[in-house]
């Protein structure tokens, strides 16, 4: 049997199933965001990128020194995150409610769905205006915009979950004589939560979105009327410096999300 | 409690899959069902727990429930069932949270039936860390610590691999041995209804209607794997069903 073997040419199976496979990498974001910022800071200093097309972050940093030692930080910080908190707590609520009584009633989910899909794709900047009729110049008209915003999305994303609640667990709480509040508690709410968390992400970011049109429109204070001012001048250090603020404030949502995932996800592998 | 059946049939969308099924389960043993696939054995076995309603006939509990039972007619599921957000100890003490019982009356029920199911050491492990005979395990462990006056179990060791089966085979004959229950039991699996059935049903294909009961007499402590006898009732089985599946099997899935 051996001899087989001899005079015949031996190879290595070669290996080829790697790549296509998900691993964690983090620190490579860090290293492309500071890369991009080592770029915009060699290009506007060598004058490669002149000073009209972009700040050099440098200065946008310096910007920030100063928003923070004249405490102005924190007054536009402040009534923004107040807009985006009571907004979006409320719209994300009502959203969760609603989207748990169309999962659970066909008798709502053939009322109000076809309402839903209706007012889904309208542009909520777009009745800015009315809600300003409605709830009045000040904070009402921007939590209602954000609220409202919020909404839709958590309604689409509640009730999509709840379809997918595995129907055989719903039926063991059945046959074993658990009750109806029993049942939505412990078995759908829970099967659910992976989806509407999944669509809370994006229903935040919606909010924050939000949140800078209602403040663009009419606000002292704020991230948005901060922005707005800076752009009107043209000043572009500042308006990076409010454009950087949102998008640490988007950061800070998804670790909000992520943490509260892990908390109450932990069952997932 | 006994269950009685008389003349049930069912038909799904214009399709008839049961017609005039009588049936009796005994108490203290173990029916199994068995039958080629789509003979609605385990529509049969909804109808008997109450999860759905025959369109002809009626299904019947007779006699008392023993006493201490809490949910007469409990399922035992192919695909298990667990809720994968609980330990262990959370999805069997899920079906006692909506009873009048004290917090430490159920923990001590719950260790108690972790305990005879051999499952203490795991009480705090989820869903996902056990194995899949594991799993049914705890489901066979939620089942008992509702104290069921008759157990239905569709399938119950499909899901798992041969060896498993065997192993919790053994499991599910030491409980009865140990404490005698009714049971009714939907399988495909020949070898498990000689087994565990003290009477066999078997169906005829769709619509599926009661060909043979076959009594086995031979106390369950005393059956084996690979035991003679068995495996002589098994080959009667599958002459019996033989043409019946490959029929069925040649049949267009919904068609």
């Amino acid at each position: 049997m051996r001899s087989l073997s001899v005079d015949k040419p031996e190879q290595k199976v070669a290996f080829r199933g790697g790549g296509f496979t998900f691993q964690s990498r983090r620190w490579v974001g860090f290293l492309v965001f500071i890369m991009l910022l080592l770029l915009a800071e060699w290009g506007t200093r060598s004058g490669v990128i002149s000073p009209l097309t972009l700040p050099k972050p440098t200065d946008v940093f310096q910007i920030f020194v100063e928003l923070y030692s004249s405490g102005l930080l924190f007054q536009h910080l402040i009534p923004s995150l107040l807009r985006l908190l009571v907004g979006a707590a409320l719209g994300a609520s009502l959203g969760i409610a609603v989207g748990l009584l169309i999962g659970l009633f066909s008798f709502v989910r053939a009322g109000l769905l076809p309402l839903v899909a209706a007012i889904f794709p309208i542009p909520k900047i777009a009745l800015l205006p009315l809600f300003v009729i409605w709830f009045g110049i000040d904070e009402g008209s921007k939590y209602a915009l954000i609220a409202f915003g919020t909404f839709t999305p958590t309604v689409v994303a509640t009730f999509a979950a709840v379809d997918n609640v595995d129907r055989t667990l719903i039926r063991m709480g059945q046959s074993f004589g658990l009750s109806w509040v029993s049942i939505v508690r412990k078995i759908v709410l829970p099967g659910a939560m992976p989806g509407i968390l999944a669509g809370l992400r994006i229903s935040l970011a919606i909010a924050i979105i939000l949140l800078v049109a209602a403040e663009m429109l009419g606000a002292e204070f704020g991230i948005g009327a901060y922005i707005l001012q800076a752009g009107s001048l043209y000043d572009l250090e500042r308006l990076f410096a409010g454009v950087v603020i949102l998008s640490v404030l988007g950061v800070l949502v998804s670790a909000v999300i992520g943490a509260v995932e892990r908390r109450l996800l932990d069952w997932r592998t | 409690m006994e269950l009685r059946l008389s003349g049930v049939g069912h038909s799904y969308a214009g399709r008839e899959v049961l017609r005039g099924v009588d049936l009796e389960v005994p108490e203290g043993q173990i029916v199994c069902i068995v039958g080629p696939s789509g003979c609605g054995k385990s529509t049969l076995l909804r109808m008997m727990g109450g999860l759905e309603v025959p369109a002809e006939g009626e299904v019947l509990q007779v006699g008392h429930s023993p006493e201490g039972c809490l949910n007469p007619l409990t399922f035992i599921f192919q695909d298990f069932a667990l809720l994968p957000w609980r330990s262990v100890a959370g999805n069997v003490s899920l079906v006692l949270e909506d009873h009048p019982i004290a917090r430490a009356e159920r923990r001590e029920m719950v260790a108690d039936v972790l305990a005879r199911t051999r499952l203490t050491e795991f009480v705090d492990a989820l869903p996902r860390q056990l194995s899949g005979g594991m799993k049914q395990r705890v489901a066979i462990a939620r089942a008992l610590v509702v104290r069921p006056a008759v157990m239905l179990m569709d399938e119950p060791l499909s899901a798992l691999d041969s060896q498993t089966r065997e192993l919790l085979m053994d499991d599910l004959v030491n409980l009865w041995v140990r404490q005698p229950f009714t049971a009714v039991y939907v399988t495909h699996n020949l070898a498990e209804a000689v087994r565990l059935g003290h009477r066999i049903v078997v169906l005829s294909r769709r619509p599926g209607e009661v060909r043979e009961v076959i009594q086995l007499d031979k106390p369950l402590a005393e059956r084996g794997y690979g035991d003679a006898e068995l495996e002589a009732q098994q080959k009667h089985l599958w002459d019996l069903m033989r043409a019946e599946a490959a029929a069925a099997d040649a049949e267009l899935v919904g068609g």
